[in-house]
């Protein structure tokens, strides 16, 4: 006999954060009844109770917001609309066919679901995956845990610090730093240009006087028990260290903001296929993976810069969802997206359905006056131009029903002058 | 300190830990004193956990007869223990005409020390059975296995704590001193007295030995240096796969080793090093590594790679003998045991030592068996290894089961608050870490070390600042931030 409680359920939305919640609330709109959120911190809002700093919501609700203040507004919406949640409560597997089992200091539950949204978001790269050699002294910290550990508890991980890596969290993990009276002696970049948003820089670094020293990587870790120093080094165009250009920095503490990874571990217990790119599920155009009745969305399926971003791909999961649920949804095509020059990725990987589409992209470079084509083998669908593209910033794109009607392949590429 | 003890043992790694439970077996007063602030502090915590099985050591040797002897002690003692291990027999490959001899050469060898079902199979065989390895031929050894090194060490020492001996962590000979009936042992944390010595002091077991005068030994550091791939490469190789040793420095060659967690390990290096303390890694030994694992398997996911670790063999062999020399383990001076240059297969072979020293002190001390030994070792149940069903129960039980620390290894709070309350009071990062392996998975602590200052924060009343990451001297935290701002508005 087992020994766990098993429940049936419409939905099961796995991760309590923007995108769970958003992807909630959008479900039971669009008339999902039974659905219960599951969380394994003691808390909803995912990574946002811990980012303090204002600059979300601008574009859904026009307004900046801090994390916290953007998750209540989800919070709010989910109470009134009386979706049930569970908290300290974590998803161990999922099955094939749709069970899900759940550790919650109550009890071990086994949700069988007739759908199931993937909203985990992401964890940190770590040191280990980058082989910054050295020792391994207390005060190497990832950007988000530091995040947390500061405002979240009040414990203040150390002051002087460097920082490996420019992308967002690194540039605000600064500026907090800053201003929680540690010194901040440098921003290291591997690259030659930085992995974060234009606004980030200035108010982050330049306000705040903070070398970013682009072209730049770690090169070695010091000290036995507690960082002591760090070894910089300049890099070549191949990205390896030039001898000769290195530098000794006393600091103790070293902070890594080197990318986030979708934290997929549960999505393949169940078999969903991944992107090698995106580290995410493949997903067509209304988020459905490779496993029927799977939907993933937010960080969990591609890391996305802006949360705003985050909470409307979840409400095209929940609505996808409910769908699922109430009828049987056909399968129409299967049109796989080639990914052409210049791009990293275009999210949805496939089509299988005749309708309007939204597209996420990504470029590989910054570039200036880029245009971005659409076609079918060699017949231009559509292009797009626009005045800069970055790698930091995702790239949103609408294809009408009327312009992918008749396609039988499509490709995106940046187009070349 | 007045209290003589019968026998003192100092080092509480592997063959210390080891000794000691073995003595506690014994109507004995035993104490054994180590100086870090937890047991297994030295090079029994990091090194392959492979339990091996005589190949490579000259027949009539200690190290093959006592590898031998410590492999086939090992399950009984695992089972009494507690702790996971697995035979997973492991594959010495040949890719070259020579290396093909040398495979006879070493199955000769490991056959003289007593090993057995050696047996040496084709490419063809060997692919059946490892799909991702190709080589001309592979000698196999059946009952080789692997453990978690730290793990049966902490095991060990809990075990002979249970059973009436000593142990005090943080207790740091500084001197020892012959004195009218014995030995006067000078410490950190005060005066020992004490019948017989036993100086299990791994990299600083030379150090030791001349506090008495006996300075013949020198011991040479020499690091070796792993990389860990993820879980998810469990699948890679279902056995050790080993290169034929490189003809020089008396060391076994960059191998795989699957570990009991599922993840592969790649190394160890060899590279002797002037300091003892330098646990460094390095850039050239990194891209080493990277380059004999794929010798071994071309299709290696270097991309997988999560954590690279060292640690400092303890040789006594001097690095232009470009061998390997025996254990040293003998009662220098009346009373007084040294184990010396106990390097691999150390760890295979603590059962068999902890044995052969009981015996040299049978000889000087009439002792006898106590009747009321108890050679089990409780242990918490890990939640990842119980079936749905259990974990069911297990949570019924205690709520904290249901809670989860480690989102990498589902390990509850149950696990981690149990691993606290560690008899040694070492209320540490790391101490949590060796016992549950929370921090060990793929995001290296970024989920669960939040939770564990959660738990050291509000259900032992810790400030920051008290808590390590190691020891004392490894403060995670300077403070609180109010700490820090207020101090720099004073300033
Ligand atoms: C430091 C930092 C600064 C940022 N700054 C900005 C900014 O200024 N502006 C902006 O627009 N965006 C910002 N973002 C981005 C934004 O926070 C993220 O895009 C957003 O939080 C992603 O939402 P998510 O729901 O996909 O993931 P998360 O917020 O990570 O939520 C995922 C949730 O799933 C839970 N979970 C995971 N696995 C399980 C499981 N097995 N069982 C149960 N629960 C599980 C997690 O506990 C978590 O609560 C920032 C992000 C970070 C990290
Ligand atoms: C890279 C590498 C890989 C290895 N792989 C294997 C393998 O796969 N299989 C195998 O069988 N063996 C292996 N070994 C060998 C094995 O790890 C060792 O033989 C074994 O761990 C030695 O144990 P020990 O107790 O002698 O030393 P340690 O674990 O170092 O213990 C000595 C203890 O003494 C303490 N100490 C030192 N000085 C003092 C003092 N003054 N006062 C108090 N305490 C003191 C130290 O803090 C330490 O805790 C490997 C070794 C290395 C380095």
């Amino acid at each position: 006999m087992n020994n766990f409680t098993s429940q049936d359920v419409d939905l099961i939305v796995i991760g309590g954060g923007p995108a769970g919640l958003a992807a909630a609330i959008s479900a039971k709109k669009n008339g999902a009844q039974n659905l219960i959120i599951i969380e394994r911190n003691n808390w909803l809002g995912g990574i946002l109770p811990q980012c303090i700093h204002d600059g979300f919501g601008l574009e859904i609700f026009h307004e900046p917001l801090t994390g916290p203040e953007y998750a209540q507004r989800y919070i709010d919406e989910l109470k009134k609309l009386n979706i049930p949640y569970m908290l300290n409560s974590m998803a161990l597997e999922i099955t094939p066919d749709k069970k899900v089992f759940v550790a919650s200091p109550e009890d071990l539950f086994c949700f069988q679901a007739k759908a199931i949204i993937l909203a985990m978001g992401c964890r940190e790269r770590t040191r280990g995956q980058i082989y910054i050699p050295g020792t391994r002294p207390a005060g190497v910290y990832t950007a988000g845990v530091a995040q947390n550990l500061i405002n979240l508890k009040n414990m203040m991980v150390g002051k002087d610090v460097v920082i490996l890596g420019s992308g967002d969290i690194g540039m605000i993990m600064a500026r907090r730093l800053t201003l929680e009276g540690a010194k901040v002696h440098a921003i290291v970049e591997i690259l030659s240009h930085t992995n974060g948003l234009p606004r980030n820089i200035q108010q982050c670094l330049i306000d705040y006087e903070i070398p970013l020293l682009l072209s730049h990587t770690v090169t070695e870790i010091q000290g036995i028990n507690r960082v002591e120093s760090i070894i910089i080094s300049q890099v070549n165009e191949k990205l390896t260290s030039i001898k000769g250009k290195e530098r000794k920095i006393k600091c103790d503490t070293l902070l890594l903001s080197i990318g986030l990874i979708p934290e997929n571990d549960l999505s393949k217990t169940c078999g969903v296929k991944l992107s090698p790119v995106t580290r995410g599920a493949i997903v067509d155009e209304n988020l459905e993976t490779s496993v029927q009745g799977v939907f993933a969305c937010g960080n969990v399926l591609h890391v996305h810069d802006v949360v705003d971003f985050v909470s409307l791909e979840a409400e095209r999961a929940g609505k996808s969802a409910s769908e699922c649920i109430l009828k049987e949804q056909r399968k129409e095509k299967r049109i796989h997206i080639e990914v052409g020059d210049g791009l990293s990725y275009v999210l949805p990987q496939y089509i299988s359905r005749d309708t309007d589409l939204e597209l996420s992209i990504r470029v590989l470079n910054p570039r200036e006056d880029a245009s971005i084509g659409f076609f079918d083998k060699d017949a231009l669908l559509k292009a797009e131009k626009f005045r800069k593209v970055h790698p930091a910033q995702m790239i949103k794109i609408k294809l009408k029903k009327s312009e992918t009607k008749n396609i039988n392949t499509l490709r995106v590429e940046v187009l070349q002058k | 300190m007045s209290d003589k003890s019968d026998v003192l043992v100092i080092g509480a790694g592997v063959v210390g830990c080891a000794i000691t439970r073995e003595l506690a077996k014994f109507n004995l007063k035993t104490v054994l004193l180590e100086k870090e602030n937890d047991v297994c502090g030295g090079v029994s915590k990091g090194n392959s956990g492979v339990l091996h099985t005589g190949l490579y050591y000259p027949k009539g040797s200690l190290k093959g007869k006592l590898c031998v002897e410590g492999r086939l002690m090992f399950p009984k003692l695992a089972k009494q223990l507690n702790v996971p291990y697995k035979l997973c027999g492991k594959h010495v490959i040949a890719r070259t005409d020579e290396e093909l001899k040398d495979l006879e050469g070493l199955k000769a060898v490991g056959e003289a020390n007593g090993a057995k079902g050696l047996t040496i199979i084709s490419g063809k065989e060997l692919n059946k059975r490892e799909p991702k390895v190709d080589a001309l031929s592979a000698l196999y050894s059946p009952v080789a296995g692997i453990m978690l090194p730290y793990l049966f060490t902490i095991a060990l020492a809990e075990n002979a704590l249970s059973n009436g001996v000593k142990i005090h962590v943080e207790t740091k000979v500084l001197n020892i001193e012959q004195v009218n009936s014995g030995y006067k042992v000078t410490t950190t944390q005060g005066v020992f007295y004490t019948d017989i010595i036993v100086n299990s002091a791994g990299l600083y077991a030379d150090r030791i030995s001349a506090m008495l005068g006996l300075d013949k030994y020198k011991l040479y550091p020499c690091r070796g240096e792993y990389l860990i791939l993820d879980k998810n490469c469990g699948e890679l190789i279902n056995s050790m796969i080993y290169p034929v040793p490189p003809k020089i420095a008396g060391v076994l060659g960059v191998h795989l080793t699957p570990t009991i967690e599922g993840n592969v390990l790649i190394g160890p290096s060899a590279e002797f090093i002037n300091m003892r303390e330098d646990p460094r890694t390095t850039k050239e030994k990194i891209k080493q590594l990277m380059s004999g694992a794929k010798e071994l398997l071309p299709s290696i996911p270097l991309n997988e790679i999560i954590y690279g670790f060292s640690a400092i063999r303890s040789k006594i062999t001097p690095p232009e003998e470009k061998g390997s020399r025996d254990f040293i383990i003998r009662e220098d001076i009346e009373n007084f045991i040294n184990l010396i240059g106990i390097e691999s297969p150390g760890l295979t072979s603590s059962p068999a030592i902890a044995k052969m020293v009981v015996q040299m002190i049978k000889k000087r001390k009439d002792i006898k068996e106590k009747i009321d030994f108890d050679p089990t070792r409780r242990r918490t149940t890990p939640f990842r290894e119980s079936s749905r069903s259990q974990q069911a129960s297990l949570i019924k039980g205690d709520p904290t089961y249901g809670e989860m620390v480690c989102r990498c290894e589902h390990v509850s709070k149950r696990e981690v608050i149990d691993a606290l309350n560690n008899p040694f009071s070492a209320r540490t990062i790391s101490a949590v870490k060796y016992r549950t392996g929370a921090g060990m998975g793929r995001c290296h602590g970024g989920f669960c070390l939040p939770k564990i200052i959660e738990i050291l924060t509000e259900e032992y009343g810790m400030l920051p600042k008290e808590i390590y990451l190691n020891n004392q001297k490894s403060p995670l935290f300077i403070g609180t931030t109010k700490e820090l701002r207020e101090k720099q508005k004073s300033e």
